[in-house]
């Protein structure tokens, strides 16, 4: 096996777990780490490829995980603003209890 | 080398299972927050220096703390005693039944993700190379040169989303409900 490989298949793994999660926990805090986690499957993923790829001088998939932190870093305080809102209102922050949109 | 990969990897993988799979939400952060910082030396076993310590400073420092203080201000019963009584037979067999589901799913995933990489011919005939020189002068000039756009897009986002998650997390005192 080679170290691609084996980063490939943690990062799946991740992703996996991740996935399951996101699927199945019903606090939507952790909805939302499952989502984190899978970003960080992908981002695993880039590092991977940049570190064994062709050419990692070009330093693509580096400056790909950069960006994408920052943008998990975006997407997780909105997203924990928008639970505290829906909690705010809702008194709930249970996703299987949450089903209508309008208030 | 392979050993050090399978440790961390052991520690990044049980963290995010015990994340995803305590009853307890504080405990939950605690374990993603192991997670993270696995996933951080993962980054740094990568020989990528400053994407491993971004990791750190973003997810162990702030994401997992922007967590906690979410943790701490939606209190909420533990999952198993939400359900009131005269349903709680109905909403548990439900509730089984979708883990499993999306158990199954899950594992869906991973045994087509897994079969890919197992047939990838580039997965299996990269070897090995000499780390990569990326210092920081390298990063920074290929930050402000080539990828100038993106970062000052980046940049706005980030104040856009701050406000954003401001403006949304505000009480609605004059709004009616």
């Amino acid at each position: 096996m080679t170290p691609l490989t084996a980063y490939l298949l943690i990062s799946a793994l991740l992703f996996s777990v991740g996935l399951a999660g996101a699927l199945t926990r019903r606090s939507a805090i952790l909805v939302l780490a499952g989502i984190e986690l899978m970003l960080n499957a992908a981002n695993l993923n880039f590092l991977a490829f940049w570190r064994f790829g062709p050419h990692p001088e070009a330093l693509t998939g580096f400056i790909f995980v950069i960006f994408s932190i920052a943008v998990a870093a975006a997407e997780a305080a909105v997203g924990l603003a928008l639970i505290l809102a829906i909690y705010r209102h809702a008194n709930t922050s249970d996703v299987s209890q949450i089903v209508e949109m309008k208030g | 080398m392979t050993v050090l990969i399978t440790i961390l990897a052991a520690v990044t993988l049980s963290g995010a299972v015990a994340a995803m799979t305590l009853r307890n939400l504080v405990r939950c952060a605690l374990a993603l927050t192991i997670a993270f910082a696995g996933l951080a030396t993962l980054y740094l076993s990568l020989d990528a220096q400053f994407a491993g310590l971004a990791q750190l400073l973003v997810y162990v420092g702030a994401i997992a703390i922007l967590i906690v203080f979410a943790i701490l201000l939606t209190p909420s019963a533990p999952e198993s005693d939400l359900e009131s009584p005269d349903s709680a037979l109905d909403s548990k067999t439900h509730l089984s039944s979708s883990g499993l589901v999306g158990s199954l799913l899950a594992l869906g995933v991973f045994a087509i993700l897994a079969w890919a990489v197992g047939r990838s011919r580039t997965a299996n005939s990269a070897t090995a190379t000499a780390a990569p020189a990326a210092n920081m002068q390298q990063i920074g000039e290929t930050l402000v040169h080539r990828y100038i756009l993106p970062l000052e897009v980046i940049g706005l986002m980030l104040t856009a989303a701050l406000i954003g998650a401001v403006i949304v997390a505000m009480k609605e005192s004059q709004a009616p409900r």
